[in-house]
């Protein structure tokens, strides 16, 4: 082979941020389906979870004020879809197998290592909400505000998932421990239940309404609702997207210095 | 500074806890040069290497690779570098072609320009159609070349090998040998290697710098090194109380140190052929059952236990072939 054809010339140059950030979130997005194994409960449990509340609960439900529970619970089976999808554990195996300092070795932009994936994720997420919307739209489930509003609705759904995962991606930083990440799950778990997730605020009281009022999950559950059974309520938008902004703020600055922490070089 | 030294470092040093993993090493490795770094287990081998790469700070002292500073000016560093640590560094869930793939890219290759190098790399890292097949299904000797691959996408001009060879077989040694001699000569890839073969570092490197508890001990060309110790050595292997031999040998003219190692009695000469007959009579007459008398020249074993005081390895048949 010759010198030419072998590519003897060719010269490393920084790819630029951009690039890296897709090279990252490419072999993210490649990786997806060849981890089924991770793919498949992360869309049966919202679907079952959607089929058992409404068949236990749909007829219960109208003494709390609810017309429509099948509405009601559609964006409770979103958020269970989306939250806590994350590549946090492969980011774990990365640390684990050293391939990480293969590619902290590497001219690649430090924070696309970590927003790389935070895209993929993105990306994940909306196509995980698709099969439950569809379902909700199968039995039944209509959006007063349109196709829009569905828009808005995915909108609101993925940026929770991608706020959320800052948690497990903070964790799998500091402790590249597998078993860490996976307990982050358990963060999860008072936040979904001690929210509007079976009874509208209303319904609620004592602590579990105190706590509720406090849990930005209850926001985002009523930007989802009003988007399907009420219109373009803007108060409740906005306290959706405060509430995404609020814990975003929280989790991301945990996640990014926890990148930081583990690319500086001790 | 030195502008055609491609690795220079002065005080390196890393500090652990309490334990100085790296103590006071000074380097100057001149461009299209092949150096290895030959120590024992935890001599602090990998953790220079893993300095002069960007993913360790020094506790003290600084590094320069292509004249950038591996602490102000580490993405130049990282352009100029090719790196295979010690422990193979992949992703199992890609295959072969995608992570050489996605490893030029990161250095900023255009696709057609990986296309070519995956090409290049295909024939020389010889692992045929696995390149297509997810790395988890590969065997060890397989994902050390590839890691070796993923090192070259980019033609870096000075390539950092940590323990390459480690569980080869053989004959993917000496592949790994000639590749690394052909990327030198061919391409005057500057060359830092490490390992625990003292044969590898004999018959591969330029200049070999001896490194015990995180200091080099000794420094120069393998034949440099071994003129040091700068004798023939009569080697004789017995069974007998190694003591009474050696009160034996003393009495033999013209033989210079004696030193006992194990069961083994090294004698230093300054010409062996003329001492290794006396000796012979002198053990024979003694009634001393000798199991092997062998004259050589001494290797980078020797040098290692002159500087050290300890021998390299326990037990070298492991070592693989002689080229
Ligand atoms: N991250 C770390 N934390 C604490 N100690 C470390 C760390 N890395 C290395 N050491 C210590 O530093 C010393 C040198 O280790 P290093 O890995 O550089 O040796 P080495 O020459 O590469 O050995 P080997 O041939 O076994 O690979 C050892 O005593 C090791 O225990
Ligand atoms: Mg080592």
């Amino acid at each position: 082979m010759s010198k030419e054809s072998s590519g003897y010339a060719i010269q490393a140059r920084p790819a630029g941020f951009l690039h890296d950030l897709l090279s990252v979130a490419g072999r993210a997005v490649r990786a997806i389906p060849r981890e089924p194994e991770n793919l498949i409960p992360a869309l049966l449990i919202p679907l079952f979870f959607f089929a058992v509340n409404v068949g236990a609960l749909e007829g219960v439900s109208s003494f709390t004020g609810v017309t429509d529970y099948k509405a009601f619970q559609l964006p409770v089976a979103i958020i269970f879809a989306v939250t806590g999808v994350s590549r946090a554990l492969a980011l774990v195996t990365d640390i684990t197998s050293g391939y990480f300092d293969r590619l902290l070795v590497s001219p690649i932009n430090r924070w696309a290592l970590l927003l790389g994936l935070m895209m993929a994720d993105f990306a994940l997420v909306l196509a995980l909400s698709l099969p439950v919307l569809l379902l909700g739209l199968i039995v039944g489930v209509r959006f007063v505000t349109g196709i829009l509003g569905v828009s808005v609705f995915l909108l609101l759904s993925g940026l929770w998932g991608l706020v959320y995962s800052g948690f497990p991606y903070a964790i799998a930083l500091r402790t590249g421990n597998p078993a860490a990440v996976n307990t982050s799950f358990l963060l999860f778990l008072p936040f979904v239940f001690l929210t509007t997730v079976f009874l509208p605020m209303e319904a609620l009281s004592g602590w579990l309404a105190t706590f509720a009022s406090y849990n930005p999950i209850t926001y985002v559950l009523a930007g989802l609702r009003v988007l399907i059974t009420d219109g373009w309520v803007i108060a409740d938008l906005v306290y959706a997207f405060g509430a995404i902004v609020v814990v975003g703020s929280v989790s991301f600055s945990l996640a990014f210095t926890a990148l930081r922490q583990r690319v500086k070089r001790n | 500074m030195d502008t055609d030294l491609a690795i220079r470092a002065s005080g390196l040093t890393r500090v652990f806890d309490k334990k100085v993993a790296v103590d006071n090493v000074d380097l100057a490795i001149k461009q299209g040069e092949i150096y290895g770094f030959l120590g024992p287990n935890g001599a602090g081998k990998s953790t220079t290497i893993r300095m002069l790469v960007t993913l360790l700070s020094p506790t003290n002292g600084n590094a320069w690779v292509m004249g950038h500073s591996i602490h102000d000016d580490a993405t130049k560093v990282r352009l100029s570098i090719g790196v295979a640590l010690q422990d193979v560094a992949l992703d199992e869930q890609q295959t072969g072609a995608e992570l050489v793939r996605l490893q030029g890219r990161l250095y900023g290759l255009s696709s057609e320009e990986v296309s070519r190098r995956l090409a290049y790399l295909r024939e020389i890292i010889d692992i045929g159609d696995a390149l297509d097949r997810r790395i988890k299904t590969y065997s060890g000797g397989m994902k050390r070349r590839l890691d070796l691959a993923a090192a070259l996408v980019h033609n870096p001009t000075v390539l950092f090998l940590d323990e390459p060879t480690a569980g080869l077989d053989p004959v993917s040694r000496m592949r790994v040998w000639e590749e690394i001699r052909k990327l030198n000569k061919e391409l005057g890839v500057t060359i830092f290697l490490t390992t625990q073969y003292l044969e590898e570092a004999d018959h591969l490197v330029d200049r070999v710098g001896i490194i015990s508890q995180g200091r080099i001990v000794a420094e120069g060309t393998p034949a440099e090194l071994k003129r040091k110790i700068g004798e023939d050595l009569v080697i004789i292997q017995t069974q007998n109380d190694v003591e009474s031999v050696v009160a034996e040998l003393r009495n033999v003219p013209k033989v210079g140190r004696i030193e006992a190692r194990g069961k083994e009695i090294a004698i230093a000469s300054a010409d062996g052929s003329k001492i290794i007959g006396s000796v012979a009579v002198a053990l024979h007459q003694a009634g001393i059952q000798v199991e092997q008398l062998t004259l050589r020249t001494p290797n980078l074993d020797d040098v290692f236990l002159e500087v050290t005081g300890n021998r390299m390895q326990k037990n070298n048949n492991h070592q693989g072939v002689k080229p």
